[in-house]
């Protein structure tokens, strides 16, 4: 067996109340994460640390305890300085001065890549996300579900090994989720990276994911892992998936998981 | 920008009735013209007295201009100074706005005592009165960069002076935009006051400096004229910055749509 790309051990987050005092978020999160390509989903209630430990694995914060190790296939595209990491916000978080062509530039052109060095990959980038006709618009000519593929595609132009997502389709309606979840499905396999996909809604994890990761309090102290399962239907997968009895077995599980992860009675979880 | 012709001459209709109206009522009333000419008479001297206006309107519109440019470009180094070290900031901040809440009038005298050039006392006036709205709007705009594009540069690994070219420049220009227009018609405001308290001294120099002495020699159509330039550099000037404004900001920025 090859290394993890990603360990993580004993990973602990708090910050300091404004009133004197800490304020634990996340405690002991250990996890792993093989070389080869997953669909990871965190999964919680709200404020059960799943996007902080998102920002601690893409280094926007520091931990307050435990170690995150990368290997070192992780450090290819970013040169030796920090992994390869794509980051994708719940906002579309859009530079509105720049068209989308250099929106998506930007991580090659901080990178020092010259524009024209840069033209194939970041077209390719954009018509991925099938918006290579509109790579001279500007961000707020675009619909909502626009903006966030341009976010993805500029997240994916350094072809990084992992891509983080915090939850990147919360604002979206539904049809445009779904349609989002199938291209990102899509992108995902042609890009070969692992993505770690933070997430509330159980629908939306159980269909993506190749692996469900829990997080919670179950009910009092900081958040911790309280389930990690792997979903064993196979890709690609589409709306015949949405509405099987396998997919609906999940959901009940990936569902019983959710509750005690915010603290409801755990017996209904073998119930 | 096509809107109907009747809405666009409104306006023009609106003020040609009121000059219509003064005109009407001095006439009528037979106002001496050393208390208030009539617009007609006061458009004679503006075209009869232009060797004299000409010289006085380059005069103040170009310290206007000099401290307008000197108030955008220190006005926005002092800024980033600031929004880079919390220190610079809570140092100078307090001063700044000393000097913006002291009246120009009150320092004049002795800017104009202490700098031997007159040109170069009028501009620092104008300066002091046009530089605080630069510092105070750039400084709010570079501070205000959305915290997840930082944290996108962070994890990209930004240096510095591509986060201030491609970040914070750029987020910073509509409120650095908004200061300078203000601060235009403040330029303008501190050149004429300087001026005035200038040519109250007896020193020749601009606008103003015809305005002091028309009054002293009662000749009202002349300070009337003066007056009008003065208004008309002052939209020129506001016309000007808006139209950048729109220019630069037009495809990405609500106040420009």
């Amino acid at each position: 067996m090859t290394r993890p790309l990603l360990t993580i051990e004993g990973l602990a987050k708090s910050w300091r109340r404004p009133g004197g005092g800490l304020h634990e978020v996340l405690a002991g999160v250990s996890l792993s994460v093989p070389a080869e390509p997953q669909f990871i989903s965190l999964l919680g209630p709200s404020g059960c640390g799943k996007s902080t430990l998102l920002r601690l694995v893409a280094g926007l914060d520091a931990p307050s305890a435990g170690r995150i190790d990368w290997s070192q296939a992780a450090f290819e595209a970013f040169g030796a300085a920090r992994p390869s990491v794509g980051f994708v916000f719940q906002e579309p978080t859009l530079m509105p001065w720049a068209s989308l062509f250099e929106n998506v530039r930007l991580p090659l052109r901080v990178a020092g890549r010259s524009r024209r060095e840069a033209r194939e990959e970041v077209m390719a980038a954009l018509d991925m996300v099938g918006l290579a006709d509109r790579a001279g618009a500007y961000p707020r000519q675009l619909s909502g579900g626009q903006k966030m593929r341009v976010s993805i595609a500029r997240a994916l132009v350094m072809r990084p090994r992992v891509l983080l997502m915090d939850e990147p389709f919360a604002a979206l309606d539904e049809i445009t989720r779904h349609r989002l979840n199938d291209d990102l499905l899509s992108v995902w396999q042609a890009s070969g990276a692992t993505v770690l996909f933070v997430t509330h809604s159980v629908y939306e994890s159980v269909y993506l994911s190749s692996r469900i990761i829990t997080i919670g309090t179950g009910g009092a102290g900081p958040g911790r892992i309280i389930a990690d399962r792997a979903v064993d239907a196979p890709y690609p997968r589409d709306e015949a998936f949405r509405t099987s009895d396998r997919y609906n077995a999940l959901c009940r599980q990936v569902s019983a998981d959710l509750r005690a992860a915010s603290g409801g009675a755990l017996e209904e979880v073998h119930a | 920008m096509n809107r109907p012709l009747a809405q666009r001459l409104a306006p023009i209709l609106f003020i040609a009735a009121l000059l219509a109206l003064w005109e009407g009522v001095v006439r009528l009333n037979h106002v001496p013209s050393f208390i208030l000419p009539t617009p007609s008479q006061i458009a004679i001297r503006l075209v009869e007295d232009w060797p004299i206006l000409w010289p006085a309107l380059v005069y103040t519109c170009g310290v206007t201009a000099a401290a307008l440019i000197a108030s955008g470009v220190l006005g926005l180094m002092l800024a980033m100074l600031m929004s880079a070290s919390a220190w610079v900031e809570r140092m100078i901040y307090p001063l700044a706005v000393v000097l913006q809440v002291t009246p120009i009038v009150a320092i004049a005298p002795l800017i104009i005592i202490w700098v031997h050039d007159t040109r170069l006392s009028l501009l620092i006036c104008a300066f002091l009165v046009a530089f605080f709205p630069v510092v105070a709007n750039a400084t709010t705009g570079l501070n205000s960069v959305d915290g997840n594009l930082r944290a996108l540069f962070t994890l990209y690994g930004a240096r510095p002076w591509q986060r201030l070219f491609w970040l914070s420049l750029p987020s910073a220009l509509p409120y650095y935009l908004a200061g300078l227009r203000i601060s235009g018609g403040l330029a303008l405001i501190g050149a004429v006051v300087a001026e005035f308290v200038a040519g109250t001294g007896g020193t020749r120099s601009g606008l103003a400096f015809v305005i002091v002495e028309s009054g002293y020699r009662l000749s009202m159509d002349r300070m009337f004229a003066a007056l009008f330039l003065i208004s008309a550099s002052g939209i020129l000037l506001y016309a000007l910055i808006s139209r950048i404004t729109r220019a630069l900001l037009r495809h990405w920025h609500e106040s420009a749509l």
